[in-house]
C-alpha cells in the first residue's frame, strides 16, 4: 500500500499572530513557520501504518513556496520516504490545491491520501473533501482512528453527536482530527538521514493547474479585545445580572 | 527565517525537535522531579531515541557516525535543554556524554560492543569518574591507584561528585598507574557490578536536585587488563577534547538557562503592576531586561563562533575556557536580576527562576571552575 500525505507550511502554532497594519492579512515576515499540526498527525499515522507492515511507501507532498521544502523535510525526518514540492509563491486556495493533488494522485496512484482536516492558517477545512470529490473517491473526514482491513479502511470519525465509524473502499481520502495520535519528534539520526531522501521539484504548470485565486479577502482584523468582567457577590446576584442583560 | 549564517535546515530541525521534547517531556514535570530528587528512567530512553547521546558515536552503536559530528548540533541542543530550567535532569541525562567519548575513542571492540549501544539508546547509564574527595580541580594530584597484577589491574580509591553515578551501569574511572602528574593517569572501564565497587548518594545539594550524584568506592576492584582505555599513563591526556566538549555544552546550557530567566522576567513584568503601571513600563526594569538580553546575545554569538571554529577542525581551547567562565558570570547576572524582578515570588520554590538561581553555582564550579578556566585561558594565551 502506498500513502500520500499532503502537508502545508503554516505559521507555527506557538506564534501569536499579528494582523498586518494595512489589514490585508497576517504578518509573515520573521515569523517561525512549521508543518500544519493536523498534517503532522497525518504523517505520523502514515508512518504507524508503515511500521505495522500495512504500507510500503509514504510520499509527502506540498504546494507552496520554495521554503516548504523544509516542511517536507520534517515529514521525511519523521519517517516518510520521499517528497514532492509543487512550487507556488502566491495564495494557495483549497480548490487549486485539490486540483494539484488530484493530478499528483493520477501519477502516483496512492491507495490512501491522508491529510489534516484543515490547516491552522485559513482553517478552511475544504481541501480533503474537494480532493475526494474531484477524484470520485470515498472520504473519511475528522478521523480519530484508522484501521486498515482487507481492501478497505475502517475510519472512526469525530462528529458533533459523538463517534461514527465508516468503512471505505480503497483508494480513499482520509482527513485527520486532533486525537488520532501524538506525532513523534524528528530524531537527530533521522534528520540526518532525511537529507539524503529525494524531493521532486515541480510547478503547477507541470500539472496544468491554474493557481489563480477565486476568493477575495476584503479585510483581516484582530478579534475584538475582551472587556473586563465584573465580580458578583452571590448566585442570586449572578442570576439577576444575567436577566438584566436579557441572556436568560 | 535565518537568524545566523549557521542556521542550516537540519540544525534548525533538530533544535525544533529538542524544543518540542523539552516542552512536552520535561517542562510539565520539572517542579515535581525537583522535589522528588529524581526523575523516571524512561526519560533517558526517550532522550536516546531523540538522538541526544548520538554525537561523536559510531553508527553501528546508534550514533550519528564519526564524520557527522557537528558542534552546532551539540551546542544548540544544550541551549534548548538549558531553557527547560531542569538543571538536574540535564545533568543526569548528559553525564553519559562525557564517558561515551572516551569509550568510542579508546576502548576495545569488545567493550564497545558490550556497552555503547545500550548507553547511547538510554537503556543504560554511564558516568565518568575523575574528581576525588581529596581534590577536584587539581587533577594532576589524583590519588586513586591501579596496580597491574598479571592480566588484571587492581584499582583502589574513591571518587565523588559523580553526576549520574548512582544509576550508571558503566564507568570510566581515572586512576594513577605511573608517576605524579597528569602523565601518570590511565583510564579504566569499570562495571557497576564489579566486586569491590560500591557507591553512596551525595545528598543535600544546593541545586540539581533531580540529578543522581554519587561517591564511588573502589576497594580492590579487579578489572581485566584490556579494560584500560588507551595507552598506559596517557588516558587522561588523550581525553582532553572530551572536557572541551563538556564545557561547550555547559556554555550552551547556560545560555538557555539565561534565556529562560529573561523570558520569565519579561512575562512577569508585563503581567504585574506596581506604582500604577505594569512593571515592564518602569525604566529600572526595562534596563535590566536590556542588559540581560544584550549579555545573552553576545554569549550566543560567541558560542556560534566557537562552534564554527570546532567544525573547521581546531579545538579552540582558549576560546572555550574563556566562554565557560564568561557564561557563568553572565548567567549569575541574569539569574540574579530575574530574581530581583520576581521579588518575593522568586524566593518561593516551584518556579524556574528560583531553580536556575540555585543552579548557577554548579555551572560556575562544575566542568572546570571559573578560577581554573581563567588560569587555563591565560596559559593558552602563551603567558
Amino acid at each position: 500500500m502506498k500513502i500520500m500525505v499532503p502537508v502545508k507550511r503554516v505559521v507555527d502554532y506557538n506564534v501569536k499572530v499579528r494582523v498586518k497594519s494595512d489589514n490585508t492579512g497576517v504578518e509573515l515576515a520573521n515569523v517561525k513557520m512549521s508543518m500544519n499540526p493536523f498534517d503532522e498527525i497525518a504523517v505520523e499515522e502514515a508512518i504507524r501504518l508503515k511500521e505495522a507492515g500495512k504500507a510500503e511507501e509514504i510520499v509527502v507532498v506540498s504546494v507552496g513556496p520554495k521554503l516548504a521544502q523544509e516542511t517536507i523535510r520534517t515529514g521525511l525526518a519523521m519517517g516518510a520516504d520521499r517528497g514532492i514540492l509543487v512550487e507556488h509563491d502566491g495564495e494557495t486556495e483549497p480548490l487549486a490545491v485539490a486540483k494539484t493533488l488530484k493530478a499528483i494522485v493520477t501519477e502516483e496512484n496512492p491507495d490512501i491520501v491522508l491529510l489534516g482536516k484543515q490547516a491552522i492558517d485559513g482553517d478552511n477545512n475544504q481541501t480533503g473533501q474537494m480532493l475526494a470529490q474531484l477524484l470520485g473517491w470515498p472520504q473519511g473526514t475528522f478521523a480519530s482512528e484508522v484501521a486498515p482491513e482487507d481492501g478497505s479502511l475502517s475510519v472512526t470519525r469525530e462528529i458533533d453527536g459523538g463517534l461514527e465509524t465508516v468503512k471505505l473502499n480503497l483508494p480513499a481520502v482520509v482527513t485527520t482530527d486532533l486525537r488520532l495520535n501524538e506525532p513523534r519528534y524528528a530524531s537527530l539520526p533521522n534528520i540526518m538521514k532525511a537529507k539524503r531522501k529525494p524531493i521532486d521539484m515541480k510547478t503547477p504548470a507541470d500539472y496544468g493547474v491554474d493557481m489563480g485565486t477565486r476568493l477575495t479577502v476584503l479585510k483581516v482584523e484582530e478579534p475584538p479585545q475582551r472587556e473586563a468582567g465584573i465580580m458578583v457577590e452571590s448566585v442570586e446576584d449572578l442570576v439577576s445580572k444575567l436577566k438584566e442583560k436579557g441572556v436568560i | 527565517m535565518k537568524k545566523t549564517p549557521f542556521d542550516t535546515e537540519e540544525r534548525c530541525a533538530y533544535r525544533d525537535s529538542m524544543a518540542k521534547f523539552v516542552q512536552k517531556e520535561i517542562e510539565p514535570f520539572v517542579d515535581q522531579w525537583d522535589e522528588d530528587g529524581d526523575f523516571p528512567w524512561e526519560l533517558h530512553q526517550k532522550a536516546g531515541e531523540l538522538g541526544m547521546f548520538a554525537a561523536g558515536i559510531d553508527e553501528k552503536y546508534g550514533g550519528l557516525g564519526l564524520d557527522h559530528d557537528d558542534a552546532f548540533m551539540r551546542a544548540w541542543s544544550a541551549i534548548e535543554m538549558g531553557k527547560s530550567s531542569a538543571g538536574g535532569v540535564m545533568a543526569s541525562l548528559g553525564s553519559r556524554n562525557i564517558m561515551t567519548g572516551p569509550i568510542q575513542k579508546l576502548a576495545s571492540d569488545d567493550i564497545k560492543d558490550k556497552c555503547l549501544a545500550d548507553i547511547v539508546s538510554g537503556r543504560k547509564g554511564g558516568a565518568l569518574g575523575i574528581t576525588e574527595p581529596g581534590g577536584g580541580s587539581d587533577v594532576a594530584n589524583l590519588q586513586t591507584k591501579a596496580v597491574k597484577d598479571g592480566n588484571h589491574y587492581v584499582i583502589n580509591g574513591s571518587k565523588t561528585f559523580i553526576t549520574g553515578g548512582m544509576k550508571a551501569d558503566y564507568f570510566v574511572i581515572g586512576a594513577r598507574t605511573g608517576d605524579a602528574g597528569l602523565a601518570g593517569i590511565s583510564l579504566f572501564f569499570v562495571e557497576a557490578d564489579a566486586e569491590g565497587f560500591s557507591r553512596q548518594s551525595v545528598g543535600g545539594k544546593m541545586g540539581w536536585w533531580a540529578s543522581d550524584t554519587a561517591t564511588l568506592f573502589l576497594d580492590n576492584v579487579r578489572v581485566p587488563a584490556e579494560n584500560m582505555l588507551g595507552q598506559e599513563n596517557m588516558g587522561f591526556l588523550s581525553i582532553m577534547n572530551n572536557f572541551n566538549y563538556e564545557r561547550l555544552m555547559m556554555v550552551g546550557q547556560m545560555i538557555g538557562m539565561a534565556e529562560r530567566c529573561l523570558d520569565e522576567s519579561i512575562k512577569y513584568a508585563q503581567d504585574r503592576e506596581t506604582f500604577g503601571k505594569p512593571m515592564i513600563k518602569h525604566q529600572v526594569i526595562r534596563h535590566k531586561i536590556a542588559d540581560m538580553s544584550a549579555k545573552i546575545d553576545s554569549m550566543a554569538a560567541w558560542l556560534n563562533q566557537i562552534c564554527w571554529m570546532i567544525n573547521e577542525g581546531d579545538m579552540p581551547v582558549e576560546q572555550i575556557t574563556k566562554a565557560k567562565f564568561s557564561a557563568s558570570k553572565m548567567l549569575e547576572y541574569c539569574a540574579s536580576e530575574a530574581m530581583q524582578i520576581f521579588g518575593g515570588a522568586g524566593y518561593l520554590r516551584g518556579n524556574p527562576v528560583e531553580r536556575i538561581y540555585r543552579d548557577v553555582k554548579v555551572m560556575a564550579i562544575g566542568g572546570g571552575s571559573e578560577e581554573i578556566m581563567r588560569d587555563l585561558a591565560v596559559r593558552q594565551m602563551g603567558l
